[in-house]
Formats: structure tokens, C-alpha cells, sequence
């Protein structure tokens, strides 16, 4: 029993530390199956983060938060989307003018709105999602094995890890079975023969890029009024780019990129857990080794030594129209 | 938005366009101070008051802006090869580590051959860090920009490892080397002008101002003067037609990012050997990040990327003087007009022509 109850533990752990990477890394997922190259994740997640734990202090609602987080992540993306799409300029440059931006902005209007060094006052009640009991909870608890792992890992978080799952799924199967989720991968891939069979290319990547905003913002939300109570300068610290590495691991696909990011979550859990403990046999394992991994397997993995990464071939090219 | 490319004269499109959407970028920026309730008329006075209105505000910014050459400079090279180097802040990282270790390692040499060692050891620490990305892309075709993105994490990691568990300084709680042997320091720019019998206060500017100066020359004449040049800037413009001239597009690839690294250690020189004398923990600070808002603005030119560095310079040195005066205002505001500079001068750069063509259009009556 004791077994199971540290497995739902670190189970436990890892979904909290995955979900803000799994938001992400839909969100990147939208945006480069339609062609548009986002690297600036990391910024959209910062500024939800830091909208909505604004918003959640002052109208007291976390759900508040939510929607002001996910409008402030979509700004952020239709101005990547203005630059990528419009005039069709460099996407990466873009991404990375995108994370400045959200990393300078966030902490001066923080510090200017409460003087604090960039942080906002600290949330209370209704201001934070509460921790949500799944159905059946007290019945499924008795269960050997399951209910333990039912209670502690499954049941018992707060609603943006449901939304997270639920955009999940969507997600899924929304590029898989709708005539939507056909073409916008198809405006990755080509987006002349989408252009030829009279759908706007311009118009499916905007989509994409407001979806890819959403979110985003659902991943800061969660960051700033969920996990913590309350916006920290810099809180997102590189999960947006350990993101796009789940993203490239996936191969661009939603399933994978939830063990994607389940194990970052658990390389990130574990790390936690193994911090000054030293194991038989190998002695204490330096934590940033493990902190480094995702981004040496991302490494490692492009490089084609395991795998092969096949992006979306008109991933990160800006459409010309022949004329 | 044609598709055309806009045809421009020459001067606008090396000077005027750039200016154009810097001006729009701290337009933008004055917004900004406007909202939370501050007059931009006066920060930028106080800005302006701080970085050129004395002798110590000058030899600050100087210090800033040699920092910003290196890393515009590793930018730019990258950029005349077509590749897109963001990893200058973990160049950097890596190169702190080798001056590091050159220095303690090297401790009783004296510092005639300790210092260009030193030196030396930082750029062939920034050059490894980006060759490896380089040489992925070239023959694994790894994209470099997600290389150099997860090569600036793993150096980040990197460093807090080496500077908590092996090369911290006993004692210590903060993670930090032990300080550089005396000879290692790079001289003060006041002590060095101080022998001449001039006057000046004491500020962290020091000898690799210079050396970014050298920096500057050396960049334009490989650029534009030399054979390895011509065939960066025709892999740059275009690999395949590089490949029949008989260029190897992998080869220079490879060669244009380690050049980009070492140019990316200069920023550890100036840090690391010209100012902290001991390497500690995040002394890059983003200045990594800044050097593309340099190398965009300066439009890849080692003279636009002197004066982009100055101008982010005068941005570092006056905006740390104007949170002084206004503690709402706080250096942040600098990241946030390099991020608007990199949006427009760098992403937005077909609107910007757009706009600067059609006022010269009108300007010549249509």
C-alpha cells in the first residue's frame, strides 16, 4: 500500500507541474500545425499570468482571472499573427520580441500598480480556483490500487487541470475529425492547394494563433491563480520553451504531447524530490542534470539520433500568393 | 501588403527605416511610461541627463554599450549566414566558465599571457557553444534556433551546478567563483587614461571596450573585405547557389556560428574579467536577448550595430539612473523597448518599408 501511495503521490506532483506545460504545448501545437512557428509561448503565458492574477485580485473571481488571462494572451498572439501573417515577417523574430515584451511589461506595470517588485498581492478565496472532489469520489476511495491513486492523483485539482484535459481532447479531435481541423493542418503542410481550393490561408492561421493565445492564457491562469496565489516576475521560467520541446518530441501530434509532457512533469517532479538525497549506488544525483534533460533530449531528438522530428512543411514560411 | 518586394533608395533603407521604427518603438515606449502615470518628457530628460550628461553617466553607458557590441555583433554574423544565433546568452554562459577556469587555473602566469588566454579561452568556450548547434544544423539539419534555445538551458543549468557543487568559492553561500588572480582584472579605462594624467571618475568601463572596438573593425573587414565573408553573406543569400559557386553551405554554416559564439564571449570579457572580477551566477542578464534588438537595428553592420549598442547603452545606463528618481519606472522598461525595437525594426519590417516608401512616394508627388 505504501507503494501505491507514493506512485499516486508523485502522480500527483507531476500532473500539477505538467499542466501548464501541456497548455503550452496545445497552444504551439495549433499554432505550427497551421504554419505559424511560436516561439513566444513563454511570453503569452508570462502576461496571462500576470493579467489574471491582476484581474482575480480586484473583481475577486478566479474565473475572471481566466477570461482577462486568456484576452491578454490572445493580444499578445494577434500581434504575432499581425507581424507572421500580415507582413509576413520573421516568426521567430516575432516569438522573441513577444517574450521581451511580456517579460518587461509585466513586472513595470506590476511594480507600478503595487510596488512590490513586480508581484501582486497575494490571492484569497474565491480569487484562487478551489480544489475541485471528482464524482464518486467517497465511493471509489475504498477500491485497492485505484481508489488511493483515484483520491490523490486523479480527484482534488482545481478546475483549469479539467479544462486542460478537456482541451485535450478537443483538441485531438477537432484537427483529426473536422472539415476545420483538415484544413488548418492542410495550411500547415500546403498552403497553396488550401489557397486553390478558395479557404483563406490568412484567415485559418489567424485562428490558429487566436487558439494558440487561449491557451496560453489557460496555462498562465492556472500558474499565477492556481498553483501560486498570485503573479511572480518571470513565474513561467522556460516552461513555454520546455513546451515547444514536448511539441517537437510529439512529432506535432496532441496525444503525444501529453506523455510529453508528463514526463518533463515527472523529470520536474522528481527532480524536486530527489534534491540533497543521495541513492545507492550512484550517489546524489545533481539535480540540474535532471532539470537539463528535457532540454538535452530535445536536443538529441532534432539532431535525429532517436526519432526523427517531422515539423509541418510549411511550418514558419509566410504565405505568398502567385501572382 | 503586395507582394512585390518595395523597391527603396539605398539611404532609406540602411538609415531610414530603422530610425523610422526605432522612433515608433520609443513612441510606443512613452506610452507605456504615459500609463502609469509618468510624463515621458521628463523621463527622458532624466534618461538623457544620466548617460551623457556626465563623465561617470558616460563611462557607464560605454560599459553597457560594450557589452551590447559583442552580443549585436555574434547576432549579425549569425544573420549574414542566414542563420538566426538566440543563443548568445548560454555563448556567454560557457564562455564565463572557460575565462573562469583560464584564470584559476592559469593563476601564477603573469597577466601579459594570462589575460589574452583568458580571452581567448572566452571565445573559444562561446564558439563551442555555438558550433555544436551550428554543426547539428549543417549535417543532422536540426533547426538552430530551437538548438540555441535549448542550449541556452542547459548552459543556465550548467552553471549553477559548477558554481554551487564544483567551482564555488569555499564558504560562500552565494554561488560565485573565488576572485580572479589581480593580474587577470582588465584595467579601468579611468586608471589606464589616469596614467596620461587625466582625470576621470571611476567607472566598470575597462580595456574590452576596446576590444569591442577591435571587435567592430575586425567583423566589417571579415564581412565585407574577406574571402570567408563574400561567402558567409552568399550562404546567407542563398545556400544553393553558395553550393555551385563551389561554397559549402555546411562548412560556413559551422564556421559562422563559432564566429558568433566567440564574438557572444566578449560579453564574459567585459563582465566576468572587466567588472565582477570572479564569474557569478546570471551575469549575462539578457544581454543575449538585447544583442538581436542591436543586430536588427543596426541592420547586420558592424556601424549600425556600434551605434545600436550605444543607443541601448544610453537606454541601460539612463534608465537605471531614471528608477532612481522614479521608482516606478524600473530598468524593466529597457527589455520592453528591445522587444518593441525586435517587433518593429525586425518583424515588422515589411510594414516599415511599406510606410517609409510611400511617404517618400508622396513626397515626390505620387
Amino acid at each position: 500500500m505504501e507503494i501505491v501511495q507514493t506512485f499516486a503521490v508523485i502522480l500527483d506532483s507531476t500532473i500539477r507541474l505538467s499542466v501548464p506545460l501541456l497548455c503550452a504545448a496545445l497552444a504551439g501545437l495549433w499554432s505550427e500545425r497551421s504554419g505559424v512557428v511560436d516561439i513566444g509561448l513563454e511570453g503569452k503565458m508570462l502576461i496571462a499570468a500576470f493579467a489574471s492574477a491582476v484581474v482575480a485580485y480586484h473583481s475577486g473571481s478566479a474565473w475572471a482571472g481566466l477570461g482577462a488571462g486568456m484576452l491578454a494572451a490572445i493580444a499578445l498572439a494577434l500581434v504575432h499573427g499581425f507581424a507572421a501573417i500580415t507582413w509576413r515577417g520573421n516568426q521567430i523574430v516575432s516569438g522573441v520580441a513577444i517574450n521581451m515584451l511580456a517579460a518587461g511589461l509585466t513586472v513595470i506595470l506590476g511594480n507600478a500598480w503595487y510596488g512590490q517588485g513586480g508581484r501582486t498581492p497575494t490571492l484569497e478565496g474565491a480569487a484562487r480556483f478551489p480544489e475541485l472532489d471528482l464524482p464518486l469520489l467517497e465511493t471509489l476511495k475504498g477500491i485497492p490500487v485505484f481508489g488511493p491513486v483515484y483520491d490523490i492523483a486523479i480527484s482534488g485539482h482545481a478546475a483549469p487541470v479539467y479544462l486542460a484535459v478537456l482541451a485535450l481532447v478537443l483538441t485531438a479531435l477537432t484537427l483529426k475529425h473536422t472539415r476545420f481541423g483538415l484544413r488548418l493542418r492542410a495550411v500547415g503542410e500546403n498552403p497553396a492547394a488550401v489557397d486553390t481550393a478558395g479557404v483563406s490561408v490568412a484567415g485559418l492561421r489567424y485562428a490558429a494563433v487566436v487558439i494558440c493565445g487561449a491557451l496560453c492564457g489557460l496555462g498562465g491562469t492556472y500558474l499565477a491563480v492556481s498553483q501560486s496565489a498570485g503573479f511572480l516576475p518571470q513565474m513561467t521560467a522556460g516552461k513555454g520553451f520546455i513546451a515547444l520541446a514536448a511539441v517537437i518530441f510529439a512529432n506535432w501530434r496532441p496525444w503525444p504531447a501529453l506523455f510529453a509532457c508528463l514526463l518533463f512533469g515527472l523529470l520536474d517532479a522528481v527532480a524536486i524530490r530527489l534534491q540533497g538525497v543521495v541513492l545507492p549506488g550512484i550517489g546524489q544525483v545533481p539535480v540540474q542534470a535532471i532539470q537539463a534533460l528535457p532540454y538535452v533530449m530535445t536536443v538529441v531528438l532534432l539532431a535525429g539520433f532517436i526519432g526523427k522530428a517531422t515539423p509541418p512543411k510549411a511550418s514558419g514560411l509566410p504565405y505568398v500568393k502567385e501572382r | 501588403m503586395s507582394a512585390a518586394p518595395i523597391d527603396l533608395p539605398r539611404w532609406a533603407d540602411t538609415a531610414l527605416v530603422p530610425l523610422v521604427s526605432v522612433a515608433a518603438a520609443l513612441v510606443v515606449a512613452g506610452l507605456v511610461v504615459l500609463s502609469i502615470g509618468e510624463s515621458p518628457l521628463e523621463a527622458t530628460t532624466l534618461l538623457l541627463k544620466g548617460s551623457l550628461g556626465s563623465l561617470e553617466g558616460l563611462g557607464f553607458t560605454l560599459y553597457y554599450t560594450t557589452s551590447f557590441i559583442f552580443t549585436g555583433l555574434a547576432v549579425a554574423v549569425a544573420f549574414h549566414a542566414g542563420l538566426f544565433n538566440i543563443g548568445g546568452e548560454g555563448q556567454a554562459t560557457i564562455a564565463g566558465i572557460f575565462a573562469a577556469l583560464a584564470c584559476l587555473w592559469l593563476a601564477p602566469l603573469p597577466g601579459i599571457l594570462l589575460v589574452p588566454l583568458a580571452i581567448l579561452a572566452a571565445a573559444a568556450g562561446g564558439a563551442l557553444w555555438a558550433f555544436i548547434p551550428g554543426y547539428l544544423q549543417a549535417t543532422r539539419g536540426s533547426h538552430v534556433v530551437i538548438t540555441t534555445i535549448m542550449f541556452n538551458f542547459i548552459a543556465a543549468t550548467l552553471i549553477v551546478y559548477l558554481l554551487v557543487e564544483v567551482m564555488g568559492k569555499a564558504g560562500s553561500m552565494q554561488p560565485e567563483t573565488p576572485d580572479f588572480p589581480k593580474q587577470a582584472v582588465l584595467t579601468p579605462i579611468h586608471e589606464l587614461l589616469g596614467a596620461f594624467g587625466l582625470k576621470l571618475p571611476s567607472t566598470p568601463l575597462n580595456t574590452s571596450f576596446l576590444l569591442a572596438l577591435a571587435s567592430l573593425v575586425a567583423v566589417w573587414a571579415l564581412i565585407y573585405r574577406s574571402r570567408l565573408g563574400y561567402a558567409i553573406r552568399t550562404v546567407g543569400a542563398n545556400p544553393r547557389a553558395a553550393a555551385y559557386a563551389g561554397i559549402s553551405p555546411a562548412r560556413i554554416i559551422m564556421v559562422a556560428m563559432a564566429i558568433s559564439g566567440a564574438l557572444a564571449g566578449g560579453l564574459a570579457v567585459n563582465e566576468a574579467m572587466g567588472v565582477q572580477h570572479r564569474l557569478v551566477l546570471d551575469f549575462t542578464a539578457g544581454y543575449g536577448f538585447v544583442g538581436i534588438a542591436v543586430a536588427l537595428m543596426g541592420r547586420g553592420h558592424p556601424v549600425g550595430v556600434g551605434l545600436a549598442a550605444l543607443l541601448f547603452g544610453v537606454l541601460y545606463q539612463g534608465g537605471a539612473e531614471l528608477s532612481f528618481d522614479k521608482p516606478t519606472i524600473t530598468r524593466d522598461m529597457v527589455v520592453v523597448i528591445g522587444g518593441i525595437v525586435i517587433l518593429f525594426a525586425g518583424a515588422l519590417d515589411g510594414l516599415f518599408r511599406r510606410l517609409v516608401a510611400s511617404v517618400l512616394n508622396l513626397g515626390r508627388g505620387g
